[in-house]
This record gives structure tokens, C-alpha cells and sequence, in this order.
């Protein structure tokens, strides 16, 4: 076995283990200096993306990886926990890794005014570790302490600016609707376990018998991460904590609502996908549920980003309506499982997350970086800003052009699997989708004229562009926007469809364990 | 390798930017016809309000909350539902997320 080989055997236990075992050595290293204890966070920030691309290489193509924690021997009854590693994981994870790398290089300037900088990298490490234990785990109480790991970090990185009362407010929020979302995942999953004696999620995907008490569980699994994700009408903590939080906070906050969202896929695919496979729940019924959802959640949220008036806040809205898009490409895989366009809409859903991620984490970065030049968010107050700051300017008008699904960015050739699938569904869904879509683009208008565009005005003549931790940061984002939009097919072909498929193929996720004598 | 297949039809972004820069082929040649005696240094800068004197920069710039003042109006009614909805108010929070457990329970149970 080469070194290689031995690394990527056991990197899925490192990915957890490097930015776990980074948090709780950055106190540490804050004793050397600011500027070390940067380069550490980002140093381990990069070697977890490294392994996650190492890692993803091999998942992409050889399937699904188990790595088992405890005894080997799966027929005895011990104490173990199994992390299987299929399309879906790593690719959410490649997202995860991506925005806790950017979040890492965009801090180093963005937050060098501020106190307590050895709390912050640490809680940003803590959820990434956490963000990608829930992506990486094929257990169920494993997936559990991950949503909680992920969101205490992320509660105190968002009431990180304590000196703001709101900052604080939205941090109690967010905690309260965690908790109480974390709670009902919990009951669900001792719901399971008390029927099935057992946590790993093939090993119940295996022997779920779809009683009164699994019904029960599914309910409480998806309606809570539904709310985790930020599902309308649930949708209602997202805007305040993702305004309040510092704008690098805010990238990683969007990859840890995706992480929900990725806990959905997993119940409704995987752990109930043999349930929907066999007919005996109807998933057109649950699908239908969720394009209506879906469907509000796009209208609700693109019309409340139109009357916004504080920056952050706007964007937060415009993310929602994405998430929604990203709802209808399940909602109508779901509906119409089994046919083409259901496999398209799936795939374009997938896609959408990745694009998403790209494009609204932009958006944030750039809010941050008119944030650290002019210390404003509201839109009234500002103007002219294109002058001085040329390649924010830049940079936003990538992420607008992205977010609103215009070719030829990324977001519009996920929006359009999404379209010409929801229109064989449905030509109204797909048209409801179109022109929210074209609003969003209208919102994102307002945003450029209001922050970018008209006179320059007195008090921003001497506004300089932001350092070049924070440039860096966003032009990396908007060159991989620039790339995915130009070569959609290579993207689609090698990453999305092997995360879609895993999804669709779930009897692979639990054959994996049962060939490895786990079932 | 740059299309991806919708099931319907195809999409190729090469396309679309050979469109983009045939376009901007054209302005730039449109632009080069334009007169030639602009200078930067003169009064030709200044803006032209109908002969009206040019107001404080702050008063000129049109506001974000300026923008779509009549769409909001048209929808005032949707709004003010929406905004109401909107309250704030982290009990409101935990109580949707009840009603969409009470919804999606009956229509799982009724299935």
C-alpha cells in the first residue's frame, strides 16, 4: 500500500480529525502571534480541503468508501460508528471544505480589528469539523451531535460581534430554533432505535418497516432539518442570523444550511428510499409537498428581498428563494421518480447547491467587504462606491449575474435542468420559477444602482478598495463561478450526477455495509 | 465537455459568448464612429438637467428604497400580511415550524 493509499483509507476519519484537532490547538497557537495562528487556520483549513479532494477523487471513481470506528468485526455486537462516504457526501463536503477554506483566507484582513480572534478561528474550525461529520457519517446519533456541533459554533460565531445587541439577538434565535429542531431529530432517532435496536443508517435503511412510530420519524427528520434549512415558512431565523454575522460567518453559515439540507436528501433518499421504492409511502405525495413548499419559498423569498433596504438582510432573502430552487429540483425528482426529467430535476437540484454556495457566498463577501469600507448595510446610505472600489463592484456583478440565473454563469445551467424538468411536471411551476428568477435579477439591479452606481457622494470620497486577503477571497469564488458556467458539462458529468445518482441508488448505500458483513 | 443535456434541448455556454463578444464587437465599432472632440477636462462633463442647477450629490442619487416604489404600493396588501408575518418574534418561529409538522403529519398519516 502506498502513502497515498494509506491516506485516503483513513481520510475519513482525518477530515473530521485535522480541523477537530486544528480548533483545539488554535488557542495555543494565538500565544505565538495573530499572523501565525492565520497561517495555522488556513494552513489546516487547506489540508481538509486536500484530503476532501484526495478523498473525492476515489469515491468518484470507485464508489462508495466505509471507514468504521471500533471493532472491524461488524457481526459483533460493540459500540461502533460507521462513516460512508458516498456521491452525495463528498460532494457536499467539497462545499463545506471550499467555503471553510474562503471564509479562513477572507477573515485574515476582515477580522483583524476585532478581539477574541483565537474563539473565532476556533468556532470556525469546530464547524467545519462539524458541517462535515454530518455529511461524512452513516450513523444516526453520530449526525445528531454533528447538527449540534455545527450549530453552537455556529451560534456564538454569529452573536460573535457581542457589542451589538442584534448580533446578540439573532445568535439567541438561532439557538433556540437549533435546539428545539436538534430535539426533534433526537426523538426521531430514538424512535428508531428503540424499534430497530440499531443506529447506522444502512442497517435501518435495510430493515425500516415504514410502521406508525417510522411515520412519526420521517415527520419530525425532515420537518426539523426542513427548518434547519431554511424551508418557508420556517425560513424566519436565516435572514436575522445571516445579517448579524460577520459576512465571513455568513459564507460558512450557508455551507451549514446546505449541511441540513444534505440531512434531508439522506432521510428521504436513503433512509426512507426503500420505503418511497417500493410504493408503500407515495413519493409524488411527498414530492408535491415539497415543490408547494418549494414554490412558496421562492416567491416568499425573493418578494421580501425586493422591499429590503439593509444589504445583508436582501441577501439572506435572495438565498432563500435559492434555496427554494434548489427544493423544487427534489420536490419534482421526487414527484416524478423513476422517469428522465425526475432524474434531471435531481440533478439540477444538486447542482443548484453547488451554484448556490458559489453565487449568494459571493454576494455575502462582497455586503462584507462595502461593510469594512464604509461601515454601512443600509442601502439608502450608500452610492458610488464602483469608483473607488472597482473590483468589489466587480465581483458583485459576477454574483449578481450568477444568483439570477443568467447565462452564461453557473446558475443558469442549474436553473435550467431545473425549469425544463418542473415544465414537464408542470408548465406553471416552471414559469413561477422563471419570473422569480427574473425578479431576483430585479432585486440584485436595485442593489448594484443603490450601492455602485450614481454620484459620488461626500462622505465615501476617501473609501478605499478592501486588502488583498479579502480581493483574494472573492475572486477566487468568482473564477470558479466564471469556470463552472463555462464548462457545465464536465461539472454535471463527473460531480453532479454521481451525488444525484447515489441518491437515487440507494440500495448501493446499504449493499456497501452488507457486503462488508455490517447488516 | 461545455454542454449539458436538459432532457429537452441542450445548453452550450460557448455559444453564448461567441453572442457576447460578436456583441461588444459591434459597440466597440459603434463606439469608434462617435464624435471625436469629447474631452474629460471641460464643462461637457457636467450633467444636463434642462438648464436646472445640479442639486448636492447626496440629493441627486436615487435610493434603494426609491427603486420599486410601485411595485411595493401595488402590493401593499400582500405585503402588509407578509411583513406581519414576519414578526420577529422567536415564539412565531417555533410555532410555524409546529404548523408544517401538524401539515405534513396529517397528509403522511392520511396516506
Amino acid at each position: 500500500m502506498t502513502s497515498i493509499e494509506y491516506i485516503i483509507d483513513h481520510s475519513p476519519a482525518l477530515i473530521i480529525a485535522i480541523p477537530l484537532l486544528g480548533a483545539f490547538l488554535t488557542p495555543l497557537v494565538s500565544r505565538l502571534g495573530s499572523r501565525i495562528r492565520n497561517v495555522f487556520v488556513i494552513i489546516v483549513a487547506m489540508l481538509t480541503a486536500f484530503l476532501v479532494f484526495l478523498l473525492a477523487s476515489d469515491v468518484f471513481s470507485d464508489g462508495i468508501r466505509t471507514y468504521i470506528f471500533g471493532s472491524q468485526d461488524l457481526t459483533t455486537p460493540v459500540v461502533r460508528i460507521l462513516f460512508e462516504v458516498d456521491g452525495i457526501s463528498i460532494f457536499m463536503a467539497i462545499i463545506s471544505v471550499l467555503l471553510s477554506l474562503l471564509a479562513a483566507i477572507y477573515s485574515w484582513s476582515f477580522m483583524k480589528k476585532y478581539d477574541g480572534l483565537d474563539k473565532y478561528y476556533t468556532l470556525l474550525l469546530l464547524m467545519t469539523a462539524g458541517m462535515l461529520g454530518m455529511e461524512l457519517t452513516g450513523d444516526m446519533f453520530n449526525f445528531f451531535v454533528f447538527l449540534e456541533i455545527t450549530s453552537i459554533s455556529s451560534c456564538a460565531l454569529i452573536a460573535f460581534w457581542t457589542h451589538k445587541g442584534e448580533a446578540v439577538e439573532a445568535g439567541f434565535k438561532y439557538i433556540v430554533v437549533s435546539a428545539v429542531g436538534a430535539l426533534f431529530v433526537l426523538f426521531a432517532v430514538a424512535l428508531l432505535y428503540g424499534q430497530y435496536n440499531a443506529l447506522n443508517i444502512a442497517t435501518l435503511a435495510n430493515t425500516i418497516q415504514y410502521s406508525f412510530l417510522d411515520k412519526i420519524a420521517f415527520v419530525l427528520l425532515i420537518t426539523a432539518l426542513g427548518m434547519k434549512a431554511g424551508l418557508v415558512p420556517m425560513h424566519m431565523w436565516l435572514p436575522d442570523s445571516y445579517s448579524q454575522a460577520p459576512s465571513s460567518v455568513t459564507l460558512i453559515l450557508v455551507g451549514a444550511t446546505q449541511a441540513s439540507l444534505y440531512g434531508v436528501f439522506r432521510m428521504c433518499f436513503t433512509l426512507y428510499g426503500g420505503v418511497f421504492a417500493d410504493g408503500i409511502l407515495s413519493s409524488m405525495t411527498v414530492g408535491w409537498f415539497i415543490v408547494v413548499l418549494a414554490l412558496v419559498t421562492i416567491l416568499i423569498g425573493v418578494t421580501m428581498a425586493i422591499i429590503q433596504t439593509d444589504f445583508k438582510r436582501l441577501i439572506a432573502y435572495a438565498a432563500v428563494a435559492e434555496l427554494g430552487y434548489m427544493f423544487l429540483g427534489i420536490g419534482v425528482g421526487l414527484t416524478a421518480m423513476g422517469t428522465s426529467y425526475g432524474k434531471t430535476a435531481l440533478d439540477g437540484g444538486v447542482f443548484h447547491i453547488l451554484n448556490d454556495a458559489l453565487d449568494v457566498g459571493l454576494l455575502f463577501l462582497v455586503a462584507g467587504s462595502i461593510y469594512y469600507a464604509t461601515k454601512e448595510r443600509d442601502l439608502d446610505r450608500m452610492g458610488g462606491l464602483a469608483r473607488n472600489m472597482r473590483y468589489t463592484s466587480m465581483f458583485f456583478i459576477i454574483g449578481l449575474l450568477a444568483v439570477a440565473g443568467m447565462p452564461p454563469m453557473n446558475g443558469f445551467a442549474s436553473k435550467l435542468l431545473i425549469y425544463e424538468s418542473t415544465y414537464q411536471l408542470s408548465p406553471i411551476l416552471s414559469i413561477i420559477a422563471i419570473l422569480s428568477s427574473i425578479l431576483l435579477l430585479a432585486v440584485f439591479v436595485k442593489v448594484f444602482h443603490s450601492v455602485f452606481m450614481g454620484p459620488e457622494l461626500p462622505r465615501f470620497r476617501d473609501v478605499q478598495e478592501v486588502p488583498r486577503s479579502m480581493l483574494l477571497a472573492m475572486g477566487i469564488i468568482a473564477l470558479i463561478i466564471i469556470v463552472i458556467g463555462l464548462i457545465p458539462g464536465i461539472v454535471v458529468e463527473n460531480i453532479v450526477q454521481p451525488a444525484a445518482n447515489s441518491l437515487v441508488n440507494h440500495l448501493d448505500y446499504i449493499s456497501h455495509v452488507i457486503s462488508i458483513g455490517g447488516v | 465537455m461545455f454542454s449539458i443535456d436538459t432532457g429537452s434541448g441542450f445548453w452550450n455556454p460557448i455559444l453564448w459568448v461567441l453572442v457576447i463578444i460578436i456583441a461588444f464587437l459591434m459597440m466597440y465599432i459603434l463606439r469608434s464612429l462617435g464624435r471625436k472632440d469629447y474631452r474629460k477636462t471641460t464643462e461637457q462633463i457636467k450633467p444636463f438637467l434642462s438648464g436646472n442647477p445640479e442639486l448636492e450629490k447626496d440629493k441627486m442619487h436615487v435610493r434603494g428604497s426609491n427603486l420599486y416604489w410601485g411595485f411595493r404600493e401595488s402590493l401593499k396588501g400582500f405585503y402588509n400580511v407578509l411583513l406581519k408575518l414576519h414578526s420577529g418574534n422567536t415564539s412565531d418561529y417555533i410555532l410555524w415550524f409546529v404548523v408544517i409538522m401538524a401539515i405534513f403529519f396529517i397528509i403522511i398519516g392520511v396516506i
